[in-house]
């Protein structure tokens, strides 16, 4: 009963950490899979999670906060578009740009408006989002095995934990269920043919770019409206570039995402968990070892050892009209 | 791909162009001090004269600089072989495991001439180790070369942490560092190359490791110009498939450009190590592998534009220290931002505003062929 108890906490706060990777990774996974490769998922989510915060903290209002998450991430998004779409720029090197703009302007502005060492103020009840709990859920709590499970794992969550896993079969949906998306997955694969079809490629990779700029959004309100109260400086902490591992991990697809970005969180949440505590059978493991696992997986998998992750076609490479 | 636009005289190309970005960066660098409420001609004059004003202050331009001159270099070689070496923070921090080892084992015994040389090449061959397995995994198992550097960023990140406080540590310390070197594992500063000019060092860490930092991007110019395994790198860069078709071994190239990128990236950690702290610490890095990306973008990857792009880079860790100590609110965090816009306009957006000074010089040297015209009639 014990161990239940433990393994119940441990998938709990699996759940928790891995909310903001879903929402990032099913980002990245709008623009690459339309041909634009983001390694500023981490700029655009601490921006993000500033803006949530900034503007939480100063109308009090939690939905006020969430739609400056979002306006600053697909603001954010839009100059990546405007870099790497319009002007055929290096799409990585405009990522890499984005996430130093983000993490120095978070400190310098969040210092500057108010003064407690690079975060926002510490938000009130209705500032930052509370945890949803399903009807009954404390009374059946004390049924063995299902109570624990339904009052523990499935109730007492944000309501952005249940839209991150909501968002999952949404996207699957829309790639691969609609027009929209099918053009979207076009235009990543090959452009010229979506061109010849009549459709503008420019415009489809920015609504792409858009539609990362919201869910990065998300991700960055989770972190400082539901779970933390308040911006911290660098709160992202590599969040963006594990969520980058993720989408590579489940090879560019919806289901696999959730499931990498569980495992990833997991990963996370283990390591937390253990802080020095030996593990049977294999003894004593280096906390330092259970944080790089993620991308040690992830090098491993790109290395086509554990099958082989195909990236869209064309990735990376701007699109020129022929003449 | 083709380069879509019009080529330009030379001076065009390297220096106004790159120059332009630059303003417009720091235009909107102004433009965040304003957001903060303080004045920017302010900022920029605290910012001068913290990296000029005195000669510690240039010593201390001077040492920021060596680190960069290293990084941007390391980055630079691998895009003249079309690979984007994001993993330079990751071999730099590896890297300094090679100057550990050369201080910790001789220190004691030799002078620092003796150790040196052997940190050279501890630092160079860690920091090339680091980088082989990215560029063997690109050319073997075609797995992109930018994802597995930040994956081995943060690898390295983790290797260090579990180094530094269980292994490298010394018994009953608690700070996760190295012991402090003796006199052989610290580097002679350079007060003699600052006094010729009548100026101070001070306390300011400027080292010999500056002049290694030169040879290098000598040795770097050579490679790349001057020798057959540069100008393969040259070709693999422009056209893939040029270079396959000439018969050069892509993987082979691939490889050895990311070693030697790897291990200009490990030698950067001679200067904070031997140069100035005198023993390895926790991030002794600092952000300094990403620098070199704005570096050698500023640079357009010639070491001639690499070594003012990195004393410019100086300048702004130096000065910028001085600005968040004269204005409070200004913090050392201008930097990486001015960083992030450096990269995005010189980088990203290099080209936004280049068909207007296309255009500009089109037309004007046009006049000048009429004018020509006209006097020969």
């Amino acid at each position: 009963m014990d161990f239940f108890h433990v393994i119940v906490v441990l998938l709990e706060s699996t759940i928790r950490v891995s909310v903001p990777l879903i929402f990032a990774a099913l980002a990245g996974l709008f623009t690459e899979r339309a041909g634009i490769f983001d390694i500023g998922l981490e700029g655009k989510m601490l921006g993000a999670a500033f803006a949530a915060g900034a503007v939480a903290a100063i109308t009090q209002s939690v939905w006020l906060g969430l739609l400056a998450a979002i306006l600053i991430s697909v603001a954010l998004s839009l100059v990546h578009g405007y870099a790497s779409i319009t002007q055929r720029g290096n799409q990585i090197v405009s990522g890499v740009a984005i996430n130093f703009i983000v993490a120095g302007s978070t400190v310098i502005l969040g210092e500057a408006w108010f003064r407690q060492g690079g975060r926002t103020p510490a938000l009130a009840e209705g500032a930052r989002f509370q945890t949803i709990n399903f009807p009954f859920a404390d009374t059946i709590r004390e049924i063995p095995f299902i109570g624990p499970i339904y009052a523990d794992l499935l109730s007492g969550h944000f309501i952005l934990t249940y839209l991150a896993f909501a968002m999952v079969p949404i996207s699957w949906w829309i790639l691969y269920r609609t027009r929209f998306g099918l053009r979207l997955r076009a235009v990543g694969e090959n452009p010229g043919a979506v061109d010849t079809a009549g459709i503008s490629v420019i415009w489809m990779r920015y609504r792409a770019v858009i539609c990362c700029g919201i869910l990065c959004g998300f991700a960055g309100a989770y972190l400082s409206l539901a779970m933390t109260a308040g911006f911290v400086k660098g709160m992202t902490a590599g969040k963006g570039y594990i969520a980058l591992a993720a989408l590579i991990f489940a090879k560019w697809r919806p289901f696999n995402i959730m499931l990498a970005c569980l495992l990833f969180g997991f990963l996370d949440a283990f390591a937390i968990r253990l802080q020095g505590n030996p593990l049977p059978l294999i003894g004593q493991v280096p906390v330092q070892l259970m944080q790089a696992l993620p991308y040690i997986l992830t090098v491993i998998l790109l290395a086509g050892f554990i099958g082989k992750a195909i990236p869209p076609k064309a990735g990376g490479v701007p699109y020129v009209k022929e003449r | 791909m083709s380069n879509p636009y019009a080529k330009l005289p030379g001076w065009v190309e390297y220096g106004l162009v790159p120059l332009v970005n630059l303003a417009v960066a720091f235009l909107v660098a102004g433009l965040v001090v304003l957001l903060v409420g303080e004045n920017p001609l302010e900022a920029a004059y605290h910012l001068i004269n913290g990296a000029f004003g005195r000669g510690e202050y240039i010593g201390f331009t001077l040492y920021y600089a060596t680190t960069f001159i290293f990084t941007g270099l390391a980055v630079a070689v691998a895009f003249h072989a079309g690979l984007f070496n994001i993993g330079g923070e990751g071999q730099a921090y590896v890297g300094g495991i090679g100057v550990a080892l050369a201080c910790l084992w001789l220190d004691q015994t030799m002078p620092w001439f003796v150790v040196f040389p052997l940190a050279i090449i501890g630092s160079a061959l860690f920091g090339a180790a680091w980088a082989f397995l990215p560029g063997w995994l690109q050319a073997k198992r075609g797995s992109h070369i930018v994802i597995t550097t930040i994956m081995f960023n943060f690898i390295a990140s983790s290797l260090m942490v579990y180094l530094l406080t269980r292994v490298l540590k010394p018994l009953g310390s608690m700070s996760p560092q190295t012991r402090t070197f003796a006199e052989g594992g610290q580097l002679p500063k350079l007060d003699w190359l600052l006094s010729i000019f009548g100026l101070d060092i001070g306390t300011a860490p400027f080292n010999v490791s500056f002049l290694l930092a030169l040879v290098a991007a000598f040795g770097v110019w050579l490679l790349i110009w001057r020798t057959k395994l540069g100008y393969e790198m040259r070709t693999m860069g422009h056209s893939p498939s040029a270079a396959r078709y000439a018969g050069m071994s892509e993987s082979r190239i691939t490889v050895i450009t990311m070693m030697i990128s790897g291990a200009l990236a490990g030698m950067m950690a001679l200067n904070p190590i031997m140069g100035e702290q005198g023993r390895m610490q926790l991030d002794f890095v600092q952000g300094a592998g990403f620098v070199g990306i704005a570096v050698a973008l500023m640079g357009r990857s010639h070491p001639a534009g690499i070594i003012p792009a990195a004393v410019l880079f100086g300048v702004l860790y130096q000065g910028g220290a001085e600005i968040s100590f004269e204005m409070p609110s200004i913090s050392r965090d201008m930097i990486v931002i001015i960083q992030g816009l450096v990269i995005l306009f010189a980088g990203a957006l290099e080209n936004m505003f280049r068909p207007a000074i296309t255009r500009l010089f089109s037309t004007s040297s046009r006049r000048a062929a009429v004018v020509a015209q006209t006097k020969g009639a």
